[in-house]
């Protein structure tokens, strides 16, 4: 069974130019090392897997992960808050989620 | 020539000319009134598996997907257990089955005399007929001659990152030695069509795929859901282009070969998109109620082995064909290793690679193919689900140059 490494950054950038970063384990708000080699100040608690901005984003603007949109920002996103469904939504169909999709 | 170093792998080889890497009976209820009795009749034999459709009313594409799941090649014998009063044509069925070369019998309960004498007779046939079959494999057969299908499940945010481009790069191998591989689930690729379409072997293909895509759109949209569940984003998918992107990337990164519906054998080799969504105004509610009635799918298109990747945690396995569980996420792992046969989320908490991922899921594939039980296999999961629907198959516009479609 593998264990968490150190070494491993907090976050993973998937290509150049995303808006957004992947958490690689649950994160404490805090500064935390991001596979581009900086450093993202995240300001609230982060779930594995879930996405944090890479940088500030305003009302409408399209969200791109790995390169592709996946959506609009519904509300200003600033550097290092949790992006999910209260502040991004689908440019197809509505997101059908639980409790706003939090487990 | 090459000479493999590995002991040569050893099948069981059709009249159609496809190799089995299991020799299943399968019993099939053709009316959910006759499943119980059909459930008897395989209860506590693993290599006995149930498959049916529950309808009274006739359907054209439940009736093609039984027949291409009972002469699938993983499947030896086949008993069918009717009611004797529903729309199914089970006559036609048994034809099918009987002329792949396959023993097949049918038991009527209302000719057989109820629920207690069909189970005897059910049990009792298969007793026999499994003594007419072979005791192990008997044909040597090469890797490339398997078809792979691949389903994501139960996704999060991890899937698009281990599980799913592990199954990508696993996928451009195999295709490339030769292999048939099929993925699926054209609602869950929205968003992706026109990157899909620039893979395309043909302009008539790539066309096709841009339809089709957007065919989806539409369908979905018309059922008020799209193809996301509430786990999704709980695993921190947000929308449902990004989970599409994820999906996509099961896929791989080579060219695309073709379209194929439900049932339809793939006529050459390569990379084909599985499209589930029916053509026309919607009218048997979502295309699919479920993963197992997509893995249903993937297997009645010939596919050997299911490649399942998961993020949050899905326990299925499947009737006819093992499937294969590719864990995305480190923490789910780690709660649920029993259900679980690669552990991908290790990309994401060591130095291991997804090419690393990559060539322990071929090995696996290797390893299944030559007998090895997945694991939910070895737990007893042999889950089947069929519902509503049509499809047609796909023609030349869809198929690649120089092959007709169909088999």
């Amino acid at each position: 069974m593998s264990t968490a490494r150190p070494s491993v950054p907090g976050l993973l950038r998937l290509a150049l130019d995303d808006d957004v970063l992947i958490a690689t384990r649950d994160l404490v708000a805090g500064p935390v090392a991001c596979s581009d080699g900086g450093v993202v100040d995240v300001v609230e608690a982060i779930e594995l897997g879930h996405k944090v901005a890479a940088r500030d984003l305003v009302d409408g603007d399209p969200v791109v992960r790995y390169g592709m949109p996946i959506g609009v920002a519904t509300r200003p996103i600033a550097r290092g808050q949790w992006v999910h469904t209260h502040n991004l939504a689908s440019r197809y169909i509505v997101t059908f989620a639980h409790r706003g999709g939090v487990s | 020539m090459i000479v493999a170093s590995t002991p040569p792998l050893v099948g069981y080889r059709r009249a159609d000319g496809r190799i089995g890497i299991r020799d299943v009976i399968a019993v099939v209820y053709t009316v959910e009134c006759a499943r119980f009795v059909a459930d008897s009749i395989a209860a506590g034999d693993d290599e006995v598996h149930v498959v049916g459709f529950g309808g009274c009313y006739p359907n054209d594409y439940a009736e093609r997907m039984l027949h291409a799941l009972c002469t699938h090649p993983n499947v030896g014998a086949v008993a069918l257990v009717s009611l004797g009063c529903e729309g199914f044509d089970r006559e036609r069925l048994q034809a099918v089955v009987r002329s792949s070369g396959r023993p097949c019998e049918t038991f009527v309960i209302q000719e057989r005399g109820g629920t207690r004498a069909t189970i005897e007779h059910g049990r009792a046939w298969v007793r026999t007929t499994r003594r007419t079959m072979p005791d192990a494999p008997h044909d040597t057969f090469e890797l490339s001659e398997l078809v792979l299908g691949t389903i994501c499940g139960g996704s999060d945010g991890t899937s698009g990152i281990t599980a799913n481009p592990s199954v990508g790069v696993a996928f451009d191998r195999f295709v490339a030695a030769g292999g048939t591989a099929i993925f699926e689930e054209s609602g869950e690729l929205i968003g992706c069509e026109y990157h899909m379409a620039g893979r395309a072997v043909t302009t008539s293909l790539a066309v096709e795929i841009e339809d089709r895509i957007r065919k989806a759109a539409a369908y979905y949209a018309a059922m008020g859901h799209g193809s996301f569940s509430p786990g999704n984003a709980e695993g921190g998918l947000t929308t449902l282009e990004e989970k599409a992107l994820g999906a996509y990337s099961k896929s791989g990164s080579g060219p695309i070969h073709g379209v194929i519906t439900p049932g339809q054998v793939a006529p050459a080799p390569g990379l084909y998109l599985l499209d589930v969504v029916p053509e026309g105004e919607p009218r048997w509610g979502y295309p699919n109620i479920n993963d197992n009635a997509e893995i249903a799918e993937l297997i009645a298109c010939g596919a050997h082995v299911v490649l399942f990747t998961t993020g949050r945690g899905s326990v299925v396995g499947s009737a006819i064909s093992p499937v294969i569980k590719v864990c995305a996420n480190p923490e789910t792992y780690r709660r649920m290793a029993d259900d679980m046969d690669i552990d991908a989320g290790r990309i994401l908490e060591s130095a291991t690679t997804i090419g690393q991922v990559a060539d322990d899921l071929m090995a696996l594939v290797e390893a299944v193919a030559a007998g090895q039980p997945t694991a939910s296999e070895r737990l007893g999961h042999r889950e089947f689900v069929l519902t509503y629907k049509s499809a047609e198959p796909t023609g030349p516009s869809c198929l690649p140059i120089g092959v007709r479609g169909g088999r």
